[in-house]
């Protein structure tokens, strides 16, 4: 391992140095640099050479100087640009200061956003959503398709960062052969490090456990579908750290995280549709609302923080195998 | 009118403080051609805004919106609708985040850096070509 490590290193080491040297200009693509331009020594038999010669080094002295110029004017924009763009940035810190200068204070309880609607939603939420957290009442009932606008939100980010750095294992193409086998990064790292095995065999269960509590529990106490789904996708991500990606393949594919995302979603949409249209209605919409304070009680909301926990679970280890490798 | 104004900030110190943050992050925005760090400012610029959201929800004395013992007054618990907001942000700010992060490693393997300066001259004089 320390070998291999070495190895990397001193291929870096050795292009920071012929960079320093101004050997080669790494923003070239190893061309080389500007100024190692080769002394010509068999053109200065002749004076008709050596005029060629001249001409070519005023030429050159002109460029430079030109470039000289340029480059002094780009310090002056930076210069100014910097200045003004502090200036800028005091000017709308004052202007927003001013404003929360004549904001009402902080933890009034007469404050205009105090209105009714929060009032309302504290007073009934008990009994229409049967949930006591009020927060995941208000935002998986009364607002429930703003959550699913957020998961959305979040599934379409997933897609973003998968159509930017997936890499087919299975393409003909040699260059991104040559990225995957660049990007797999286990070969830097100990294969099979023991003292993070056993501490991800005492910490994945429990990290687990936890976020399905989280999760779970999301109408009686703080914590919910987002909350825990965080929670779930970083155990996700050190059980893959400690063991690799022979193991996680087993257990998690890609085609199980496509099939989870789209069932839990087309769950959500679907059975929030079904009760906002019965609500609006007036329909008995036949979803029990049970005791509230008890696990399964509250209606939509567990089965709703159970999908939301699963997109965001997903999703939070998909960014990472994305991000380090490229897929899963 | 001047030290009540000050007086004012100080009673709002939440606000003032996200206030504050907010410009520091949009100072980094501007000032840093680093696009990592342009994506740290932009992070601080949405951690400011959540302290802002929430400290406007708080109500000095009074409990988190979780209905204790079946008191339903609403004298007993702070605004629960900014709680719900400030969720909804920072679901929005981790995709943005990692939509920025991955457009910033495809143009790092691009051309090879991370100044913004550098790739768009880059790209300008492919352009060119």
């Amino acid at each position: 391992m320390s070998r291999k490590k070495d190895n990397y290193e001193t291929s870096r080491w050795k292009k920071f140095k012929s960079w320093v040297d101004g050997e080669t200009d790494p923003l070239d693509h190893g061309m080389e640099a500007h100024e190692a331009i080769p002394p010509r020594e068999d053109i200065y038999d002749s004076a008709a050479h050596e005029k060629a010669v001249k001409e070519e080094l005023s030429k050159i002295y002109g460029e430079d100087r030109r470039a000289v110029l340029r480059a002094r004017g780009i310090r002056y924009f930076q210069r100014f640009y910097k200045v003004m763009s502090v200036v800028l940035c005091l000017g709308i810190i004052m202007v927003l200061l001013w404003t929360v200068a004549s904001l009402p204070i902080t933890g009034n309880a007469s404050n205009p956003d105090n209105n009714e609607v929060a009032a309302r939603y504290i007073e009934k939420g008990l009994q229409e959503t049967g949930a006591v957290n009020i927060v995941t009442g208000m935002i998986l009932d009364y607002r429930a398709f703003d959550t699913f606008g957020e998961s959305c939100v979040l599934f379409i980010g997933s897609c973003c960062v998968l159509v930017l750095l997936r890499l087919d294992g299975d393409s003909k193409n040699e260059s991104i052969r040559k990225m995957i086998a660049e990007s797999d990064d286990r070969h830097f790292e100990p294969k099979n490090d023991i003292i993070l095995q056993k501490c991800a065999c005492v910490l994945v269960p429990i990290i687990m456990i936890f976020g399905v509590y989280i999760v779970l529990n999301g109408h009686l106490s703080p914590g919910g579908g987002f909350s825990g789904g965080a929670v779930l996708g970083s155990g996700l991500i050190l059980y893959l750290n400690a063991f690799g990606y022979g193991k996680m393949g087993k257990m998690f594919t890609e085609k199980l995280y496509k099939r989870i995302t789209l069932c839990a979603l087309t769950f959500y949409c679907l059975a929030k549709s079904y009760s906002f249209f019965t609500g609006a209605n007036h329909l008995e919409s036949g979803i029990p609302l049970g005791t509230p304070g008890a696990i399964l009680s509250s209606g939509l909301i567990l089965p709703l923080n159970i999908c939301v926990g699963l997109v965001v679970a997903c999703t939070m280890y998909a960014f990472y195998t994305l991000f380090r490798k490229g897929g899963m | 009118m001047d030290v009540s104004l000050v007086e004012h900030l100080l009673l709002n110190i939440e606000e003032t403080v996200s206030i504050v943050l907010f410009g520091i992050g949009f100072t980094i925005l501007l000032l840093h051609r680093n696009l990592i760090k342009k994506i740290m400012g932009m992070n601080i610029m949405d951690t400011a805004t959540y302290l802002f959201l929430a400290s406007k929800g708080y109500i000095t004395g009074r409990a988190v919106p979780i209905v204790v013992d079946g008191i339903q007054d609403v004298s007993a618990y702070i605004n629960p609708v900014p709680s719900g907001l400030v969720l909804t942000g920072i679901v929005v700010s981790v995709s943005t985040t990692a939509l920025m992060l991955a457009l910033t490693i495809r143009l790092y393997e691009r051309y090879h850096s991370l100044d913004l300066d550098e790739i768009l001259i880059l790209a300008k004089e492919e352009e060119q070509i």
